[in-house]
């Protein structure tokens, strides 16, 4: 078993907590020891664009120190946001003035040291599970289910954190396709949702979502997958009259259900999503 | 959408521009205006000036640009980041903008949770659009 330290977030917890569930449940039967890391709090989900708003780093910085505390060089986050906001924070933190300025905050604390590597789950699955490997754990082929890959925003941008090229990304195709599935490619998966713009401006998420969804439903996709919980949120409950209702699933729950892991938190995003769509049918399951 | 824009000398003797770039640690004076952001932006249908039209008047020193509603339409999606030939962070740009505001108080956009919200959407509108 290999150990990685995870950080979970706040939404893995609730809403996406079936991504959570799948995604546990394939980890460890891809041999990996999952530590939660103690005493998380709120990543800030949005990460700062200031050069000089230090307090917006206090949060992800510790939560870094967490990882540093169980004695783990890197730590495992699933949410696309989460994972945005600890890997910038960290490399924000690599400039010793601000790193100095940010410990002296935390003055209850050890001192954050740096050198935490931040990874996504498909980090994990291209860089060291690898594609085959992948392929040849799955239990339950998705059948050449047509599955939208949506990347959304932090995912890949900025260029030099996200977890693949911005322009043309391909890990979560090649997931898709050693799942069993037919990866739909589809001009909108790397353009924005609307984030959290859904709070205050539902016209304009709507919009978004429509259109990402009319695009993916496009290249012929009947199902959509993501790895990032504001996105699912976004595409399901801002789906607008007339866009096509996409069963927006977590790539956690395709995992799990490939992999033959049979449980009730994960599959119920199978046949709920999205409130008004219409159920996908997945080798025989609906 | 369109907006004119009229130039005079003293617009470019331009303390504004430094403190956008104080705060973004951007040059807003390596955007040569080639567009390419705007033309990618996913919400620049909704926005009353083009992100270049707004890194123009930030070049210009024209503070008029805080009563925009472009830099709050923004997501911070990174797009245009990427795609920058000058590499100029215009979200990082923004993110300046806004915060000019929110420091002294003003606060254009307000949220008010229509419905129960996942925190993930709460947190991110909160720490965006409020001080």
């Amino acid at each position: 078993m290999k150990r990685i330290a995870y950080f979970p977030g706040c939404a893995m917890k609730d809403q996406a907590r079936p991504d959570e569930v799948g995604t546990l449940h394939a980890l460890s039967a891809l041999g990996y020891e999952v530590a939660e890391i103690p005493r998380w709090n709120c990543c800030g989900t949005v990460y700062s664009l200031a050069q000089d708003d230090l307090m917006r780093h206090v949060g992800p910085v510790r939560n870094l120190l967490r990882v540093q505390g169980m004695g783990e060089k890197r730590v495992l986050t699933l949410c696309a946001m989460c994972y945005g906001t600890l890997k910038r924070s960290e490399r924000f933190a690599q400039n010793p003035d601000r790193l100095a300025r940010i410990n002296a905050f935390l003055d209850t604390e050890d001192d954050f040291q740096g050198g935490i590597e931040v990874v996504h789950l498909l980090h994990l699955l291209r860089d060291e599970v690898g594609y085959g490997r992948l392929a040849s754990q799955v239990k339950r082929k998705l059948g050449g289910l047509k599955v939208a890959t949506y990347y959304g925003c932090v995912l890949l941008r900025p260029r030099d954190l996200g977890v693949d090229d911005p322009d043309k990304p391909e890990v979560l195709e090649k997931v898709v396709e050693a799942l069993g599935g037919t990866p739909v490619l589809f001009p909108e998966r790397t353009e924005c949702c609307g984030a959290y713009l859904t709070v205050g401006r539902k016209d304009i998420v709507e919009e978004r979502a429509g259109r990402i969804l009319r695009s993916a439903r496009g290249g012929g996709a009947t199902a959509m997958v993501t790895t990032c919980p504001l996105c699912q949120f976004n595409l399901a409950e801002r789906r607008p009259a007339g866009a096509p209702a996409l069963p927006v699933l977590y790539l956690g729950q395709i995992l799990a259900w490939t992999m033959g892991i049979d449980e009730p938190a994960v599959d119920a995003l199978w046949t709920n999503q999205p409130a008004a769509g219409a159920p996908v049918s997945v080798g025989g399951v609906r | 959408m369109a907006r004119e824009l009229k130039l005079t000398k003293n617009q470019l003797d331009a303390p504004f521009a430094l403190r956008v770039e104080g705060i973004s640690g951007e040059n807003p004076y390596a955007c040569y205006q080639c567009g390419k952001c705007s033309a990618g932006c996913p919400f620049a249908d909704y926005m009353d000036a083009l992100p270049n039209q707004v890194l123009r008047l930030v070049q210009l020193g024209d503070a008029s640009v805080l009563k925009l509603s472009a830099p709050w339409v923004c997501a911070s999606c990174l797009a245009c980041t990427v795609r920058c030939p000058k590499g100029v962070d215009i979200a990082k740009t923004m993110e300046a903008l806004r915060l000019l505001s929110l420091r002294r108080g003003i606060t254009p956009v307000q949220v008010k949770p229509d419905r129960a919200y996942p925190q993930i959407a709460l947190i991110g509108a909160y720490r965006k659009l409020t001080p």
